[in-house]
């Protein structure tokens, strides 16, 4: 609505706002705020790891190979999500292909999680068992419920795109929506490095 | 174009009980105007107030007499960790976003806030929040850690009733809500000013509340990074702090006080922002170095994050981090105390005002100088170890934020109620209340100096007879907290009559030049009949005398 009507209102000439609109602006900060959530989860779990040299045991726990595919999905899923947004801004149909795509791959993501998760608690690996259950699951368990929080958005998106010819989302609102997931993405790039990859440099 | 922002269309209603558009309780309920909750949430506030000084007055009552036995040890506990999460969390913060949610669209000239929704929800996710850690009480009783909560003592082993989880959850909830307000507060500031106000002729208050709004985006998610893992040891038995299976204490004590110490100066940075318009505006004169006033808001932003190991000193951490956190420690003082300067040059051959408002803030100028100085002590390493955990800390904080945020938002009520109300507070009723204020805040907290100096720790429930001023000093400053809280009090009755028998006010009744006054008192629905345009600090000024009359910062 905001931007819509910043677009038939002339700017006056003293006007010195930032020229950016307030919901992507809105949204910057919420994420800069979601940065410092999960950078102090991160530094939990490599203060804890560290401290006793775990880390890179802790590793060998976890199946590399399958995540890392997973991963792969959720990393294309930002890929397909700016497909969409191209694809939207010169109003063609494949948008709401790609946006389906997007949801199908982030799906696959948090589908992978529960089987990881799945796997882990038939071990007895419960969040309770040790310092690394703990600090394990609190991370990802975070992370894969913003996943599902972006995928919800994701949805309510594509609902909007599909049903309201008249009143289609505006661009910042998709804006707004890919910004987030994307963020959701590279939250996951830490994530991986550091619990994943840990092993590899010892 | 300027001269027709004079012009009205319609006349004033003069009183906000009669403005159309408040009417009945569904109209407040329902409220996404700025004015509406900037007004609940100040209301909300000092109703929490109330609370929170009757739980420090049982406080007092308790360490009235040695050996005394007025609470039980736990109740006691739960009474101060209660008393002080709701001071905190309940009244500093709703207290200074009503007053930023309130005054910085009218301020820059603005219809409402960036996202009035978002701002409604803040609110409510505030009263949910608070209405939950009160609860507890009912649910088997409130929580005991402390308002910092140090595992392990706020572990599931020491205390096992539901009251910490309830904290926990309560102060997460609240969290969310004050980072959505901090983002609304920052868009709304960074997008939505008037014509021509630019961000070097924003009142100093808006700054102030530009640079809250930082702190609040960027600390508050460490608290709730660290009320997560708390609650999951309490609940899901995580080990984050539980030292025996390899979790640590100290992390907690870390992420804590990340988010502490700049929380310190989310509670300040209004207070500060209110005398900046107050001083002013009864001296007659132009806040001196206003330039250098906004820039060092910044500095002590960016600083503020990186002084929070100095809550920490007697953690053995270690020399090198301690000299590392002193210095930064001593640093953030500076521009700290060139606000104080900017704030007496000020005043310094203005022709003063000695109303209700002014004189709380000059009371604050000097008692909010003396808990800086007892606060910059702390960062010299030895005197830190010697006081920490004594009174000395307890007069400290309440000299920064009772003495500081208290006194210069309660100047602030004073000075913006006419605005918000239409109807002028009672100056008779305030200089009785100011008085007492000053005498029962001084009289019952700056003993506890000289009771930390002589060793008195904090949070005990009681003491032995015979130790050396104890009871002398104890009893005293009890004694004066009766006075502190029925200062309050007719502060309230103050608020509550003035309501229905204050002077009408009219738009400027102290005769201001920032943007607010241009509206009607109290404004209109839409805050401005038509959008001012802006071409110096002083717009008023320039609708009376002619634009650029102040010969500077006139770029048009």
């Amino acid at each position: 609505m905001h931007n819509q009507a910043s677009a038939t209102v002339p700017v006056h000439p003293l006007d010195t706002n930032l020229k950016i609109d307030r919901n992507i602006l809105g949204m910057m900060f919420f994420i800069g705020s979601e940065s410092i959530f999960f950078l102090l989860l991160i530094l939990a779990y490599v203060n804890f790891h560290k401290q006793y040299g775990t880390g890179a045991m802790a590793a060998w726990h976890l199946d590399v190979m399958r995540t890392g595919l997973f991963s792969i999905a959720l990393l294309s899923s930002s890929f397909t999500l700016w497909l969409a947004e191209k694809a939207h801004a010169k109003q063609s149909g494949l948008a709401i292909f790609w946006m389906l795509v997007t949801i199908a791959l982030g799906t696959t993501f948090i589908a992978g999680q529960g089987i990881e998760y799945a796997g882990l608690i038939r071990e007895n690996l419960t969040i309770s068992r040790d310092m690394f259950g703990s600090t394990f699951f609190t991370l990802t368990g975070f992370h894969g419920f913003h996943v599902i929080v972006g995928l919800i958005l994701l949805s309510v998106a594509l609902w909007v795109m599909a049903r309201h010819k008249q009143h289609d989302i505006t661009e910042a609102g998709l804006t707004c929506v890919s910004m987030y997931w994307h963020f959701v993405d590279a939250v996951w790039i830490a994530v991986f490095s550091v619990v994943y990859l840990w092993r590899f440099v010892q | 174009m300027t001269q027709g922002a004079l012009e009205r269309t319609h006349e004033p209603v003069n009183w906000l009980a009669a403005v159309p558009e408040y009417q009945g309780i569904l109209s407040w309920l329902t409220s996404v105007d700025h004015k509406q909750l900037g007004i609940l949430y100040i209301m909300s506030a000092f109703g929490f107030l109330v609370i929170g000084a009757f739980l420090g007055l049982t406080i007092r009552l308790q360490l009235m007499f040695p050996m005394a036995h007025v609470v039980s040890q736990d109740q006691y506990n739960q009474i101060f960790t209660m008393h002080g999460t709701t001071m905190i969390f309940f009244v500093g913060m709703p207290l200074l976003f009503g007053f930023a949610v309130y005054l910085t669209p009218l301020m820059i000239g603005a219809r409402d806030m960036a996202f009035p929704r978002l701002n409604a929800f803040g609110y409510w996710v505030y009263i949910f929040g608070a209405t939950m850690l009160f609860f507890s009480f009912l649910a088997g009783g409130g929580p005991a850690a402390g308002w910092f909560a140090y595992p392990p003592l706020s572990e599931k082993g020491y205390l096992f009733n539901s009251g910490q989880n309830y904290w926990a959850l309560s102060l997460f909830v609240t969290g969310i809500g004050s980072v959505a307000t901090g983002i609304n507060l920052i868009v709304t500031i960074l997008t939505m000013r008037a014509p021509g106000m630019t961000l070097k002729r924003v009142p100093l208050f808006v700054w102030m509340i530009l640079m809250d709004g930082f702190l609040v985006v960027f600390s508050l998610p460490a608290l709730n990074a660290a009320l997560v893992m708390i609650l999951f040891d309490r609940i899901l038995n995580t080990k984050f702090f539980d030292a025996t299976m390899g979790g640590s204490p100290l992390l907690w004590q870390h992420f804590f006080w990340f988010f502490g110490h700049p929380e310190v100066y989310i509670l300040i940075l209004p207070g500060w922002g209110a005398i900046s318009e107050v001083i002013p505006v009864f001296s007659r004169k132009l806040l001196f170095g206003a330039g250098i006033m906004a820039a060092s808001t910044v500095a002590i932003t960016f600083l503020s994050f990186g002084v929070w190991v100095h809550h920490m000193f007697t953690t053995g951490l270690g020399f090198a981090p301690l000299y590392i956190f002193a210095v930064t420690s001593l640093l953030i003082a500076v521009p700290t105390g060139i606000k104080i300067w900017s704030w007496l040059a000020t005043m310094w051959g203005g022709k003063l005002r000695f109303t209700v408002s002014m004189l709380h803030a000059m009371a604050f100028l000097i008692q909010f100088t003396i808990g800086g100085l007892s606060g910059v002590g702390f960062a010299v390493i030895p005197l830190d170890w010697q006081l920490t955990d004594s009174y000395f800390v307890v007069a400290h904080f309440h000299y920064v934020l009772v003495g500081g945020m208290l006194f210069s938002l309660i100047s602030g009520v004073y000075y913006w109620y006419p605005k918000a109300t239409g109807r002028l507070m009672s100056e008779t009723l305030g200089l009785w209340q100011f008085w007492l204020f000053v005498i029962g805040f001084n009289g019952t907290f700056f003993v506890m100096h000289i009771l930390g100096i002589l060793g008195m720790p904090r949070r005990v429930w009681t003491y032995p007879l015979g130790m050396p001023g104890w009871a002398e000093l104890n009893f005293f400053s009890s004694c004066c907290s009766f006075i502190l809280v029925g200062s309050i009090l007719l502060f309230i009755y103050n608020v509550i009559w003035s309501f229905y028998h204050g002077k009408i006010a009219g738009p400027n009744p102290w005769n201001a030049w920032t943007l607010e006054w241009l509206a009607d008192s109290p404004p209109i629905a839409e805050n401005f009949e038509r959008v001012p345009v802006v071409r110096s600090r002083r717009p008023l000024w320039d609708l009376q005398f002619g634009s650029g009359g102040d010969g500077e910062d006139n770029h048009a």
